[in-house]
């Protein structure tokens, strides 16, 4: 403040290069922690891979990791479409439970509400095999979205109006979701003719294939759900209201924000985005819904999300990663005698060290902002108090 | 008695927070049998000196001696160890448990390696309540005892742990009258005892009346010891609020207008349903600042609450321009003409995580220019903050950066910037400048001054005694949850408000208080 | 759902009501043992989870915890018992060395697992669910994968299992209560354990010295600090002796009740533990009851395929859709959630990191 003269445009827009500087430094502050994580993931399976060998061949065999990475990258970019495939329903799971840490919720209902999308979508969908497709495909998918919308909105709820926590009344409604869909299924929608408990054929309720032997539709809507959510979140006034009643409670009640209606609305739409991925998931890549149908997309969202920091982005960036390594692990299962679940593994050491992020930081030396900053509060009201 | 050796003395204690010296260089001793009382305002360093007596905080420099022997104290362990008890102001008592359960965590009476001897402990607990005139049920659960039985409890529990120096911290900051005069009866009964106390206030006559000795302390600092017999309030009130007057900035006159805020009758409870407000009546007029003078902790919080929308009045009403505004939710008193600075700035006021951008439009991001139905515009929310700071002086590389990354001043800054340029009726300022630099202090102040010669309404809340001078064109004492006098904000003088914050404006020779009730 | 509204309103409930009551006598002797069996992983869980939420950290890691323990028990036993033999049942409820070994691993992977979830929920002050979460993501992945890599390529890897004890038949034949000696000791080992571990912690939490120390820490922990209580180590402690619970019901999974490892083979009963914990209002005897009432919901069902009853109380059984008795726990926990969530019984401190006072 040694200068006499006013500067005027001293807050004026800035050059485009210098935007683009303040972009990449701002990119590289927030990813920094997660590449961090899953670099050290990978070293930490590869470790595992080399003790691996020991079991399947009685010696160590230093090559095995690399033989074994390289067979994932090739299973994962030989067949993009694969890894795109993997990715679809990783990505709407990832946003839903990212918009539920932005709003300080912790979704892990994501199985319940998948379930009875994909049973909703399936019942509707072979009840209206015949009509003609658009109707059909919309219905169902509108189906899907309205019973994993539905499913979500009862935790919300609960949290909002009673402050039962989230936590306890999501993982509750899994296994509630699991019985209904074992009844709907074997009940009203059972197909006859068939030797297992199943629902009817879609019809010209399938999903259409866009892109190759197996991009269907589904996958397009995942897609948009990406710039989708992030306008949601970041450019529309009830994205910023959801952000703030997160990220400080008190402060949102004082700006006038209604967490009464915000807190059922997220897990809502949250339920919906699951609903999204169930049904896509039926209409386009197994055709109809079994009663003991069984996914990890619940706790798969979550890792996604917390990779991808609860941005839009960035969870579309892990919902590849993690869509890449399950279309390669097949490639690496063959060429090097790894099991598959190694991807599981990966994935649950990324977490670990996401989570013990100071110590990712001591070693990398990094000075970013925490990793999961964002979701240390979901534990908030465990004990049943409203923050 | 003077002739006695000391049982405790701490020599040189200084303590450093960042930005803050909290003790400097305090030297203070205590006898046994006496009841030694330490008197200062709010933050001149009370609760810190006890803290570093009690193992909770680690003084920078100084030392502590017991007996005469040098003493480390780095854990409440080694407190409790050398026959220190505290009472905290806030209890430390968890309240699903009994008072024997209380009592006896962390000092246990065993029956064996494992199990407790609950019938020992009961009969211990019932013989020392007896010894010292406690009727304490040791099988009642603390959450349903009164505050004032609560307080025995954490007594008891100093004194089952063979506590020979009890330290009270505002012990009577949570009591009505009677339940003061009862626990004055039992501290002197302890010092009868033997028991030496150390007996922290800010109030002037419960420390003449309770006190062998008075050690005030200002600023980290002592400034003065006194004897009850050779004092009295006005010279207490002097030593603890001090009497160098300040510079104060020009206020000039203000040209009181109509009625803006018109309160009748209200009344609040705390979080714990305590009724903390009770029955406040307020009037302030366009184009003047009212301030509410008042030691922290006497309703102004609640009071805050229950005009702003965050907290719902049990009774009374509040009107705003005419219009009956009670019980309405913060964004309809927004768009009635509120604005508000709340007093707690990183719980109320700004999302520290969030870019200063959206910090400065966090009410009224809503509405255009900042929005269209459902969609931001960032570019009118980008164009408005760059205005802000530059009207405001907001110290900032730009727009972008977090909240909390900014400097104190700046973020206080921020939040003025928004409620002040939010065009209201009525603006509530809580301890607005609580917390800053000098300079921002100044800048805020300076543009309080103005927005009331525009002719907005003010309502000036503040626990610095030196602010309400400075504004205030008519100041409001309040106490115990009452507003007790009003006065001529160009007439009053520090000594008189600082007398009536400390003692609500009574007599000593009051029936409400202690001094006279006691036997 | 029709059918069942026109039961209802032709004949009278009160009628019904009493029917239940009678086939309840009835059959509860009969279909004891197999939920009380059903129970004991879940009740043991349940005490892992008291013994966290208790000290103020919660826990929803006890489903990875009792995955990981089963898993390594089995391996454990599995692989002794391949270098050493021992694959008959032992003459004392077949315990075997590899079996006890099997245990004794079982018992370790708990405590380590919980070792993780203390460090990352007390020292690293992670958000404790997610610590939870991860545990379980950690958990599925980490078996799911040796268990392709080891357990598959072997199939005839394992130990046998323990075997139930027979209580004596003059116990038995006691009458009114014979049957409970049935129910809760003609089991194997570790739910006999169950029993004894829930009146053990129930003593203990409330009259031993830890118990009053560990309920302080979960409620107030700067009062406990106060009165010198290191609340860090207390958790730590609590914490990891937790996982012993979570390891025996691993155990017990994989050495007791299948002889067997199935990926995700604990199939949600870490959270139903946790459900028993808040539904028994964090005391070990009510999660215990809490765990045979979610189990016997699931043996009603059995019961009814059994032996159905007669009457309208039949009729009305039989309407109710099978998948019903399943989900029933879960509503029941839900409500009992929304209606206890007022009056805020959890550990207060629950949750919530814990920052010694500053201290530089």
């Amino acid at each position: 403040m040694t200068s006499t003269t006013p500067k005027p445009d001293e807050q004026a827009p800035r050059t485009g290069s210098e935007r683009r500087t303040e972009l990449l430094q701002q990119v590289r502050t927030i990813a920094s922690v997660p590449l961090a994580s899953v670099l050290l993931a990978l070293i930490v399976a590869a470790l595992i891979i080399l003790a691996s060998s020991v079991v399947t061949t009685g010696s160590v065999n230093f090559g095995l990791p690399l033989v074994a990475y390289g067979a994932l990258l090739q299973g994962a970019l030989g067949s993009p479409q694969n890894t795109i495939l993997q990715a679809s329903p990783l990505v709407l799971g990832g946003l839903a439970v990212g918009i539920g840490f932005k709003a300080g919720l912790f979704n892990i209902g994501g199985y319940g509400q998948f379930v009875l999308g994909a049973t909703a979508a399936a019942g509707v969908g072979s009840a209206l095999s015949t009509a003609p497709g658009p109707i059909a495909i919309v219905a169902a998918l509108l189906a899907g979205m309205v019973a994993g919308a539905a499913w979500g909105f009862i935790p919300g709820a609960l949290k909002a109006w009673t402050g039962a926590h989230e936590v306890v009344t999501t993982i509750m409604l899994n296994s509630i979701a699991g019985a209904v869909i074992a009844y709907v299924i074997l009940g009203p929608l059972l197909a006859p003719g068939y030797s297992f408990g199943r629902t009817g054929d879609l019809g010209n309720a399938t999903l259409p294939i866009l892109i190759g032997p197996n991009i269907h539709l589904g996958v397009v809507l995942a897609v948009l759900a990406v710039p989708a959510v992030w306008w949601l979140l970041y450019r529309s006034t009830l994205g910023f209201e959801i952000r703030s009643v997160g990220a400080n409670p008190s402060a949102g009640r004082y700006a006038g924000m209604r967490p009464g209606f915000l807190i059922p609305f997220t897990m809502a739409f949250s339920g919906l985005l699951f609903g999204i991925a169930g049904s896509t998931e039926i209409l386009g890549v197994s055709y109809f819904m079994i009663p003991s149908y069984g996914t990890s997309i619940g706790f798969d969202a979550i890792a996604v999300a917390l990779l991808g920091r609860s941005h839009p982005f960035g969870i579309a960036v892990a919902a590849l990663l993690f869509g890449a390594l399950r279309a390669g692990a097949g490639l690496m299962q063959i060429q090097a005698q790894i099991p598959v679940e190694i991807v599981d593994v990966i994935q649950a050491v990324i977490l670990l060290f996401l989570a013990a992020d100071v110590v990712v930081r001591r070693l990398f030396r990094i000075r970013a902002a925490g990793a999961i900053v964002d979701v240390k509060t979901v534990t908030r009201s465990y004990g049943g108090r409203t923050p | 008695m003077a002739e006695t050796a000391p049982i405790l003395e701490m020599r040189g204690i200084s303590k450093r927070y960042p930005g803050v010296v909290a003790n400097d260089g305090i030297d203070l001793d205590l006898r046994p049998g006496e009841i030694h009382a330490l008197l200062g305002e709010n933050g001149a360093g009370k609760s810190t000196l006890m803290n570093i007596l009690y193992g909770l905080a680690v003084p920078d420099e100084g030392e502590i001696l017991i007996d005469g022997q040098r003493v480390d104290i780095v854990s409440p362990h080694d407190a409790i160890q050398r026959g220190i008890g505290m009472v905290h102001q806030h209890f430390m008592l968890v309240p699903v448990l009994t008072v024997a359960d209380n009592i006896l965590l962390g000092a246990e009476t065993m029956a064996n390696r494992v199990f407790l001897d609950h019938v020992e402990a009961r009969s211990r607990i019932r013989a020392l309540g007896q010894q010292f005139g406690f009727d304490i049920d040791p099988d009642a659960r603390i959450e349903n005892l009164s505050v004032g039985s609560q307080q025995r409890v954490e007594i008891l529990k100093a004194l089952y742990r063979n506590a020979r120096i009890l330290v009270l911290d505002e012990p009577t900051a949570v009591l009505t009258p009677q339940e003061t005069d009862e626990i004055f009866v039992v501290l002197r009964r302890l010092a009868a005892e033997g028991h030496s106390i150390i007996f922290i206030s800010h109030k002037l006559y419960e420390v003449l009346a309770i006190a062998d000795r008075i050690t005030v302390i200002r600023r980290g600092k002592v400034v003065g010891e006194r004897v009850p017999s050779e004092t009295d309030e006005d010279d207490l009130a002097e030593l603890m609020v001090g009497r160098n007057v300040q510079l104060t900035v020009d206020r000039g006159e203000s040209h009181p207008g109509s009625v803006v805020l018109q309160v009748a009758g209200i009344q609040a409870n705390d979080d714990r349903s305590r009724e903390v407000v009770q029955g406040v009546d307020l009037e302030v007029r366009g184009g003047e600042i009212l301030g509410i003078a008042g030691v922290a902790g006497n309703g102004q919080d609640e009071l805050v609450e229950s005009l702003t929308g965050l907290r719902r009045p049990t009774a009374g009403s509040v009107t705003l321009n005419g219009a009956d505004v009670t019980g309405w939710k913060p964004r309809r008193l927004y768009e009635a003409g509120l604005a508000h600075v709340p007093g707690d700035r990183h719980r109320w006021a700004l999302i520290m995580r969030f870019p200063l951008r959206d910090n400065l439009v966090l009410t009224s991001y809503y509405r255009p220019p900042f929005a269209r139905g459902l969609i931001r515009l960032d570019d009118a929310i980008e164009a408005w903050a760059v205005e802000l700071i530059k009207r405001f002086d907001i110290r900032t590389p730009s727009a972008d950066v977090p909240a909390d990354t900014l400097s104190g001043g700046n973020q206080q800054k921020a939040v003025v910037a928004r409620e002040f340029s939010a065009d209201p009726k009525l603006l509530v300022l809580d301890q607005p400048t609580r917390g800053l630099d000098v300079g921002s202090i100044e800048f805020i102040h300076r543009r309080a001054i103005e927005m009331r010669d525009a002719g907005a309404a003010i309502l000036l809340v503040s626990a610095e005694l030196d602010e309400i001078l400075e504004l205030s064109d008519r100041i409001a004492v309040m106490y115990r949850g009452k507003i007790v006098q009003t006065l001529d904000g160009r007439t009053a003088n520090k000594e008189e408000v600082g007398l009536l914050m400390a003692t609500g404006g009574r007599e000593p020779d009051e029936a409400e208080s202690p001094a006279g009730a006691s036997t | 759902m029709d059918q069942i509204a026109d039961l209802l309103t032709s004949i009278p409930v009160l009628g019904v009501v009493f029917q239940l009551i009678g086939y309840l006598v009835d059959t509860v002797p009969v279909i004891a043992p197999i939920f009380v069996g059903l129970a004991a992983p879940i009740a043991l869980g349940a005490l892992c989870g008291i013994m966290n939420e208790r000290s103020g950290i919660v826990n929803i890691g006890i489903e990875g915890m009792m995955l990981s323990a089963a898993f390594t028990g089995f391996l454990a036993a599995g692989l002794v018992a391949q270098a050493f033999g021992g694959g008959t049942p032992g003459p004392v409820l077949g315990v075997t060395v590899p079996i006890l070994i099997g245990v004794a691993v079982a018992v370790v992977t708990g405590m380590l697992v919980s070792l993780l979830h203390a460090w990352l929920s007390i020292s690293i002050r992670a958000d404790q669910i997610i610590s939870g979460t991860i545990i379980n993501i950690l958990a599925f992945g980490l078996t799911g994968y040796l268990n392709r890599l080891i357990i598959t390529p072997n199939p005839r890897l394992g130990a046998g299992i323990l075997q139930p004890w027979h209580p004596p038949q003059a116990l038995v034949d006691l009458p009114v209560v014979g049957w409970l000696f049935t129910a809760f000791f003609a089991h194997g080992p570790i739910a006999i354990s169950v029993l004894f571990a829930v009146i053990f912690l129930q003593v203990m939490l409330f009259r031993s010295r830890w118990g009053l120390r560990t309920r302080a820490v979960g409620e107030h922990p700067r009062a406990a600090e106060t009165v010198g209580i290191d609340v860090i180590a207390l958790r730590y402690r609590n914490v990891i002796l937790g996982g012993i619970f979570a390891g025996l019901a691993g155990a017990y999974l994989t050495l007791e009740q299948s002889g067997s490892f199935q990926n995700g083979m604990t199939s949600g009963r870490g959270f139903i533990a946790l459900a028993a914990v808040i539904f028994g209002r964090w005391t070990p005897l009510g999660a215990f009851g809490a765990a045979l009432l979610f189990t016997a919901s699931e043996a009603l069902r059995v019961a009814i395929g059994l032996r159905p009853p007669t009457n309208e109380l039949g009729d009305v059984l039989r309407a109710i859709p099978n998948e019903f008795y399943g989900a029933l726990p879960y509503i029941v926990t839900i409500v009992v959630l929304v209606a206890a969530v007022g009056r805020s019984v959890a550990p207060a401190a629950v949750g919530q990191p814990y920052y010694r006072e500053a201290r530089t």
